[in-house]
């Protein structure tokens, strides 16, 4: 197995509340140095009677430091976001594959649903450098649950915004607003629905997606977190922690 | 002074008494990353079965308090392709590798067993939590008929020794345990998973896809250590491999005194991929803080009178 994952004694170095989000920095050159967009980290967590770690996709990379963006929806995500700048935190990382940076130039489509947007702002970071244009679609429920709005609208070159009720932005899905948008690759992440509609508007495109499921592990032994693909046999269900989370869209069986 | 970590399991010889429980471990490849393999007594690997499976759908797996439910299927490359990839894998690292044989039937077994016959592996442990096809899907394992019957065969056909994995969830765990012994069983792993469930009460829907499915990690530990306790009483003389919910060094010592050998670490892997190395430096440092000179000696020293 290669891979340049380690088991590390991170500090934590910020947390940030925003909007019903938490941002969480850790100092961490090991993860930091070889991290991919699309990958993930594994953290420990010390909720009472909660055993397992809890996967978070990179939000962006700065210096020796590990952003994370995640909502606290349990125990475990609570007891992580309760963190204090100094802490230390057992994480295992970075893991799995990365979204395929395309050749310089031309435009991408970034599209995030919820705080799945995470990993988008790392990608649209790598894509500004080397002069690809992206435009972001951010789409949520409903206005709060927009990840981190006014940080898109930096890191990405265009915004949309999609809200289901309509409080902000278009009214309506992502989905809604790929039409108007000329990209020749698309890369999205967030609930399995979504990127099941994203995959389906892809029209021959390079669509890659990176998938959320439930993870025992992380790193490819529990079988757990599995995702089904066109492939028959043994390899018809593929790990999200390793043959993913990032998976081209033509590869996953869409329920 | 040196700890002898080293013990002897149905005449094989461990370096520790740290081996990897079946399905947390891979064949080692990925989790070597992390951890020294050198540190382990031996892989068990996950179970294979005759033909590839590509076992069950998602959701798979739960969290639940101090442990897990999981239900994957047996998705497994087959028994061919695991000999010739992930056994050749583990020589090439002077690992000592225990494949684990899964079935449906008699035959099933018989067959997968009889192509690990020559593969470089130490010992055969036969999953016996797989549901039974010719009898309505009733697990192996929860029969003492059923179990004989398969551990007869395998061992009738199989050139390394036999251990047979049996489930808690049965009446009578020591009569199972025995016919077992009789049929041939060179040792027993004892805990598999015990039957659980869990309902996302929002979605009103079982939080794995099959409804049910296996209990694992330190919530089960004590139904692992009374399963030992009871069988290791009843029959002395047959080895037990301790499996169920060890997360720790002193986890390990409690099986050893309860009357294991040796101690499978199972769930532990998933949230720290150092578990089997730690485990093993914390048995060592115990024993060295006691002035025990050899782990061996602390199988079956429970006191349970005075």
């Amino acid at each position: 197995m290669t891979g340049t994952a380690v088991v590390t004694s991170a500090r934590v170095a910020s947390v940030r509340t925003i909007g019903t989000y938490t941002v969480l920095a850790f100092d961490a050159p090991d993860i930091a140095g070889p991290a991919q967009p699309g990958q993930f980290v594994n953290i420990a967590q010390n909720a009472f009677g909660c055993l397992l770690r809890r996967p978070f996709s990179i939000l962006d990379i700065d210096g020796d430091l590990v952003e994370i963006g995640f909502d606290t929806i349990g125990d475990g995500t609570r007891a992580i976001a309760a963190s204090r700048p100094g802490d230390p935190l057992d994480v295992v990382g970075p893991l799995g594959s990365s979204y395929t940076v395309p050749e310089p130039g031309g435009a991408a489509m970034l599209v995030g649903g919820g705080y799945g947007a995470a990993p988008l702002f790392f990608l649209a970071r790598l894509l500004r450098a080397q002069g690809t244009t992206s435009h972001m679609i951010l789409g949520a429920a409903t206005a709060p649950r927009l990840f981190a709005p006014d940080r898109a609208a930096a890191a990405a070159d265009t915004i949309t915004i999609t809200t289901d009720d309509g409080s902000a932005g278009i009214r309506g899905r992502v989905t809604d607003a790929m039409d108007g948008i000329d990209a020749r690759a698309i890369y999205a992440c967030g609930p399995m629905p979504m990127l099941a509609a994203v995959a389906a508007r892809a029209n021959g495109r390079r669509c890659e997606v990176a998938v959320e499921e439930f993870m025992a592990c992380g790193i490819g032994v529990c079988w757990t977190c599995v995702v089904p693909t066109h492939e028959e046999g043994y390899r018809h269900h593929q790990r999200a922690c390793t043959d993913g989370p990032v998976f081209d869209g033509t590869v996953i069986a869409w329920p | 002074m040196a700890v002898d970590l080293g013990v002897e399991v149905a005449g094989l010889t461990l370096k520790t008494p740290i081996v990897s429980a079946s399905g947390c471990f891979g064949s080692g490849k990925e989790i070597a990353r992390f951890t020294d393999l050198t540190s382990m007594g031996a892989v068990v690997c996950k179970t294979v079965t005759l033909k590839p499976r590509a076992g069950i759908a998602p959701p798979r797996g739960a969290e639940t308090p101090s442990g897990m439910l999981n239900a994957i299927g047996l998705q497994n490359p087959g028994v061919d392709v695991f000999r010739d990839t992930d056994l050749a894998w583990l020589a090439e690292r002077k690992t000592p590798a225990i494949a684990s044989a899964g079935g449906h039937s008699v035959e099933e077994y018989v067959a997968v067993v009889e192509r690990l016959r020559g593969a470089p592996m130490v010992a055969v442990e036969l999953n016996l939590s797989c549901p039974n096809l010719e009898e309505r899907g009733y697990m192996f394992a929860l029969d003492a008929a059923r179990a004989a019957d398969v551990t007869r065969a395998v061992k009738a056909v199989a050139d390394a020794p036999v251990f047979v994995k049996l489930s808690p969830d049965v009446t009578d765990l020591v009569a199972i345990a025995r016919a077992v012994a009789d049929a041939g069983a060179d040792g027993l792993t004892l805990i598999n998973t015990t039957l659980g469930m869990s309902i996302d009460i929002e979605s009103e829907r079982p939080r794995l896809s099959t409804g049910t499915g296996g209990l694992s990690g330190p919530a089960i530990r004590p139904i692992a250590v009374r399963c030992i306790f009871q069988v290791a009483q009843a029959l002395p003389h047959v080895p037990i491999f301790g499996s169920g919910g060890v997360a720790s060094g002193g986890d390990a010592i409690e099986m050893i005194m309860a009357g294991a050998s040796a101690v499978q670490v199972g769930t532990a892997n998933f949230y720290d991929p150092r578990a089997t190395e730690r485990i093993a430096a914390e048995i060592e440092s115990w024993c060295r803080d006691r002035g025990i000179d050899r782990v061996a000696d602390l199988k079956g020293r429970v006191k349970l009178e005075g």
